[in-house]
């Protein structure tokens, strides 16, 4: 019951199948790895979880602690415990962090109750110190006109203050420097516990240094095609995903 | 029926000196002479001008004691101020003067009967002098006729005040006419405020409003004037509105549009002196039947001068808004940096914005812009929201205030911002389901 179950999915957008039977377990506790090629669904996978509807599921559920969240409201999925950050934050003209993250934390109160403000801020402050981020962000609207370093630091911000029981990080090193990359990596090192699992999308080993995973997953044309420990995630760095098509797919007709 | 519209008079003020009888009498043949608007003048395309029931509206008697006393009560949007005043139904209802210590200094902050009857020379200089040229010259002429409310301004050279001058505005009284008046005059290197709030005592009187706020900034001075219309839904209303800046003036004119069923907002500024900087920023919410018409005219008639102009709407149900914007810079206005935005953002299928973006430059050395943008609630923005918890209702909400953030920020008080943020949650937090 304590995982994050994704079986059968199939999803496909404008007829055209992306997701192929796509299975994988997270357990709480682990980290997997989630590689691949550009273009071979990853991305859809993690917004299909986080119940973007531009795709069409055909078949398949995702069970969170053993609940179905596949088609819910993104809103419901949210609260259920699933956190999605964004390869490409958006930015929110006129609303800021910290009443961004003060409203997800109101979402998640029963009607009637309302947040501490005292203590939300103390909370907040102490996490975007970790995160070296200026306290002066706070006021600041939402991603805009931030750096991708400064977007991808409020991903994880938001991520540790609504203490989701599984994350998923798409392409979250994209667009960082090494700084920024070590400061975010250690951000979701400290959110490593037994309680949650994390489901890391990237493309490239470099992250995987930083955040070292339980579990590697080679993803190809809509599913998993090979797993295996953190030395995969080397080997695929050295190796190309050339390796992978070949391997694993046969070479193209 | 004898109504004003119909059968208009002059009002008459004791001991009124012959200036203002002349300019009243030559209002009153200016909108008899003038025809009403048509859909064919370029100044009134896109509004409805068969809507404009303006008819069966009369200038009524002063309302009773103890309505005064509670709308009084209810005039506390700001509470730091240096003077006050409040009409009702153009009926004087209260008014704090200033401080000896300013008086001391020549500032005068008076009503415009007594600014009349103390300061002629003043008066005669400045009230009734600046006209519309944005299409409502006929009510303009009606207003110059009929006003007798409204509050006075006068600052002189050097003198600079922090805390705002309060002029409200009620209406209450059944088919209530007002002619409401704001007077600005900040001499060289002088610093003012002003906020004029429009309301209504309930949501059902109706009313037709014909205001008219003329500021003049002379050579360095600083002017901040903010504008809370919010009307019942049961008004029709005219803003007939000239900011004239001299050289180095910095004027900001913040417009929040709340009220009206109809709303026709005509708001221009002409730089007459280098180094001048005119901000124009304006946001309103428009829903239902709702009809808000802005005419903006930014005048450059003296070089190296900067006018910035910003209109933001948000539109639910079937509201119209219409914004028509001219930039006009003279020959030898050079080195002119004159811009203007105005962004639309249409929250349901039946609402409609209309843009009329204008440009007329008679000089080669300059910097402008226009623009108009209409747009629908970003889908990714919204997904991104809700991917945090946040219900689709909650989003859209904060997607809205944070699309007006941009111009409550400009009003550069906290208690304020915050009251203008009250009632534009208080007109549609219920709206967005």
């Amino acid at each position: 019951m304590n995982t994050l179950e994704i079986k059968n999915l199939n999803v496909s957008i404008d007829g055209q199948a992306i997701l192929k039977d796509f299975s994988l377990t997270i357990p709480k506790g682990e980290v997997h790895a989630l590689m691949g090629p550009n273009g071979t669904g990853k991305s859809t996978l993690a917004k299909v979880i986080a119940g973007h509807e531009d795709y069409t599921v055909e078949s398949g559920e995702v069970l969170l602690d053993g609940v179905n969240i596949l088609g819910g409201e993104p809103d419901d999925i949210a609260k259920a415990g699933l956190f999605l950050a964004f390869q490409y934050p958006l930015e929110i003209p006129g609303v800021s962090i910290a009443n961004f993250i003060r409203a997800a934390r109101q979402a998640r109160l029963p009607e009637g109750e309302d947040i501490n403000a005292v203590e939300y801020y103390k909370e907040l402050y102490a996490k975007m110190d970790a995160l070296k981020m200026d306290r002066k962000f706070t006021a600041r609207s939402l991603n805009e006109g931030f750096s991708g370093g400064e977007k991808k630091r409020c991903e994880i911000l938001q991520m540790s203050m609504l203490d989701p029981k599984y994350c998923i990080m798409d392409e979250t090193d994209s667009g960082l420097d090494i700084d920024a990359l070590r400061i975010v990596s250690e951000g979701v090192n400290l959110m490593r516990s037994e309680e949650r699992g994390f489901l890391v999308i990237t493309h490239y080993q470099r992250l995987l240094d930083y955040i070292v995973p339980d579990v590697v997953h080679v993803m190809f044309d809509g599913r998993i095609v090979h797993s295996g420990d953190a030395e995969l995630a080397k080997e695929l760095e050295s190796k190309g995903y050339d390796w992978v098509k070949e391997e694993f797919v046969g070479a193209p007709a | 029926m004898n109504t004003i519209l119909e059968n208009p008079t002059q009002t008459t003020l004791a001991n009124a000196p012959a200036w203002l009888a002349d300019r009243r009498t030559a209002g009153l043949e200016q909108f008899k002479a003038l025809p009403m608007p048509s859909a064919r003048d370029e100044m009134w395309r896109f509004a409805s001008v068969g809507r404009l029931s303006i008819d069966g509206f009369n200038v009524t008697d002063a309302p009773a004691a103890e309505t005064l006393t509670a709308l009084v009560e209810r005039s506390n949007l700001i509470t730091k101020r240096e003077g006050l005043s409040v009409y009702v139904d153009d009926s004087p209802a209260a008014f704090e003067g200033i401080s000896e210590a300013l008086s001391a200094k020549g500032v005068v902050y008076l009503p415009i009967a007594e600014a009349i009857a103390q300061h002629p020379e003043l008066m005669e200089k400045y009230f009734l002098k600046e006209s519309t040229e944005l299409g409502s010259e006929k009510f303009f002429g009606l207003h110059a006729a009929s006003v007798k409310a409204g509050s006075v301004l006068y600052v002189p050279k050097g003198v600079e005040i922090e805390k705002p001058f309060v002029n409200y505005y009620w209406t209450s009284g059944a088919r209530a006419a007002v002619f409401p008046h704001t007077l600005v005059i900040a001499e060289d290197n002088a610093k003012a405020s002003v906020v004029d709030i429009f309301f209504s005592e309930t949501e059902e009187n109706e009313a037709l409003n014909v205001s008219v706020s003329n500021i003049h900034a002379g050579a360095g001075a600083n002017v901040f004037r903010k504008i809370v219309q919010d009307w019942n839904e049961k008004t029709v209303s005219f803003q007939l509105d000239t900011t004239v800046a001299d050289r180095d003036a910095q004027v900001k004119n913040v417009a929040v549009n709340i009220g009206a069923e109809r709303a026709r907002f005509e708001n221009q500024t002409r730089i007459e002196g280098p180094g001048a900087d005119v901000k124009m920023y304006s946001l309103t919410v428009a829903e239902e039947n709702q009809e808000f018409d802005q005419r903006t005219f930014q005048t450059h008639n003296a070089g190296n001068a900067v006018s910035d102009l910003l209109y933001k709407n948000a539109l639910l149900d079937n509201a119209r808004t219409i914004f028509s914007g001219l930039i006009k810079v003279a020959e030898g206005a050079q080195q002119t940096d004159a811009y203007q935005t105005n962004r639309n953002l249409l929250l349901d299928p039946t609402a409609e914005a209309n843009a009329l973006p204008g440009l007329e430059i008679l000089a080669n050395d300059v910097k402008c812009s226009h623009g108009a943008t209409t747009g629908n609630v970003d889908e990714d923005e919204l997904f991104y929201m809700m991917s945090r918890g946040i219900s689709k209702r909650v989003a859209m909400q904060l997607m809205v205030f944070g699309f007006f953030e941009e111009v409550i920020e400009k009003v550069e008080s906290d208690e304020l911002a915050e009251n203008l943020r009250i009632l534009i949650r208080n007109k549609f937090e219920s709206k967005i389901k």
